[in-house]
């Protein structure tokens, strides 16, 4: 019993599930328990993740993906970014556009997919279309909320020692948003992974994606087991950069800092 | 540091404030000498920091002026400095950076002089957030005397501090008053500390001044039968408003809000 309690508060017991599920899936896999036609076993995914490894195809792929990714994740963030900012700071612009905004904000953005194709074909462009299309809208809306709940009382403090216009945007309003603006980035790095997975599945010649339906052409299951995990591996990936940024911008919050508690 | 700066002296005359159709000052005349230290003293609501924030600049009167050095106020006077009921610090900065502020250069080495002043020359490179409540209305001290106010405008700093800071407090403005000379205005709720620290004490009722008297006690004020005659002075005129107000509620007037 005390084993089993010193093994559960250790600083790693939050792998013990996971590991355990490894090696039931393991143990099934081998003996013919799951079959190999719907899921390989995890040596397989291995030994897959090392053979395109080794010819380059694995690298190649997720560079592309990932380059999809960013340039749609720079052009839709940049967008949302600018307009919260902008619909942010005056109440007139917010009032003419803000609501046209949310209009289209409920639409679910897969669900324009045949329409993309129609408008932009099934190149590249598509898929950055709808990438940045997912991205701009929780980034909008953060930065948006952000910058309007940034304390009144700071922002009249700044007035009246002397911070006007730019020095006020940059000393008291703009870091005040940050962590909300911070918030969304990291909705959005989600959503920007959804979108790319969609999107490439719309049809690719490139990409995990594209190394994903080819290998279901051929059932090589072990190689769609493996884009799953890329995929899944990425998205983890970009979520500790940007938990990187928000511990190295947010150091001052209380809730990013707990040793701080005033 | 070194230079005393002299204190602007303010003219208020006929000086009305409404909102909407809430008249919250009905006309209020007041003569504060360069150097002087005021306190402005009235039941919550009586239009005390109204008044403060109408010479600040922050908002214009609707109706009268404020003269300032003989010239009419017209927004933040550039010499003047506000210290709040919470330090508005920014938490994103650190202590130092935030006393930069209120200097005239964003100057380092005027910022850190001004942290000394107020007792925390080693506290400059923390978050505000690990400072307790009292040392954060310190830094705001700090920030608000860094660039050597002749004004300066106290709006019920001290109200959510405990006893003790407050006394500490009050000990630490009168030494930084006496050692530079800007004429200072203090919002107060609290009659002892009106008269511990003012040389005049003006009680504003129903947005008008009701009571301007000078507290003739020598400094350091001490907490002798003298001093207990001004606080009651002060206090009974206060309540003796609540009695009068009582009364014409019985007769059945028209109750004033209180």
């Amino acid at each position: 019993m005390k084993f089993i309690r010193n093994l559960i508060s250790h600083q790693w017991s939050a792998w013990i599930v996971p590991i355990i599920v490894i090696f039931l899936w393991q143990l099934l896999g081998q003996n013919g328990l799951i079959s190999q036609n719907i899921l390989p076993t995890p040596l397989e995914v291995v030994q897959a993740f090392i053979r395109l490894s080794e010819d380059g195809t694995l690298l190649d792929n997720v560079g592309i993906s990932a380059k999809r990714a960013f340039i749609g994740f720079v052009i839709g963030g940049s967008i949302g970014f600018s307009l919260g900012m902008i619909n942010g700071l005056s109440k007139t612009l917010e009032r003419l556009f803000d609501s046209s905004i949310q209009m289209v904000r409920t639409i679910p953005h897969l669900a324009l997919i045949p329409l993309v194709i129609l408008w932009f074909g099934i190149g590249e462009s598509s898929k950055l279309f709808l990438v940045a299309l997912g991205v701009s809208f929780p980034i909008y809306l953060n930065t948006f909320h952000g910058i309007r709940s940034v304390d009144k009382g700071l922002i009249e403090m700044g007035k009246i020692y002397g911070l006007h216009s730019f020095h006020l945007f940059t000393t008291v309003i703009l870091p005040g948003a940050l962590p909300s603006i911070l918030v969304g980035l990291r909705y959005a790095l989600g959503i920007m992974w959804l979108s790319l997975i969609v999107a490439e599945t719309i049809s690719a010649d490139s990409g995990i994606g594209y190394m994903a339906m080819n290998a279901r052409e051929f059932m090589h299951m072990d190689i769609v087991v493996l884009s799953i995990l890329l995929y899944a591996l990425l998205g983890k990936l970009s979520d500790l950069v940007a938990k990187f940024f928000e511990k190295k911008w947010l150091q001052w919050h209380p809730n990013y800092n707990p040793s701080h508690n005033g | 540091m070194n230079s005393r700066p002299r204190g602007i002296n303010l003219e208020l005359e006929r000086v009305e404030k409404s909102f909407r159709e809430n008249k919250v000052l009905k006309g209020i005349n007041l003569s504060i000498k360069s150097g002087e230290f005021i306190a402005i003293v009235g039941r919550s609501g009586c239009g005390k920091s109204t008044l403060l924030r109408l010479i600040a600049g922050l908002e214009p009167a609707s109706n009268g002026r404020v003269i300032a050095d003989g010239e009419a106020v017209e927004s933040i006077h550039a010499d003047a400095r506000f210290m709040f009921q919470d330090s508005r610090l920014l938490p994103w900065k650190k202590v130092l950076t935030n006393v930069q502020i209120g200097t005239k250069t964003r100057s380092k080495i005027e910022a850190q002089a001004a942290l000394s002043l107020v007792g925390l020359k080693d506290r400059g490179d923390e978050w505000p957030i690990v400072l307790s409540g009292g040392q954060r209305q310190r830094v705001a001290l700090a920030r608000a005397l860094a660039g050597e106010p002749r004004l300066l405008l106290l709006d019920e700093p001290l109200g959510a501090l405990d006893a003790l800071t407050r006394i500490e407090m009050q000990q630490l403005i009168e030494k930084l008053w006496l050692q530079q000379g800007f004429t200072a205005i203090l919002v107060t709720h609290d009659v002892s500390e009106a008269v511990a620290l003012a040389d005049r004490v003006v009680l504003i009722e129903d947005g008008n001044v009701a009571l301007d008297i000078a507290i003739t006690l020598d400094r350091p004020r001490r907490k002798d039968p003298r001093f207990s005659y001004f606080e009651e002075l002060i206090l009974d005129r206060v309540m003796g408003v609540q009695e009068t107000n009582l009364i014409e509620f019985s007769k059945s007037k028209i109750s004033r809000s209180m």
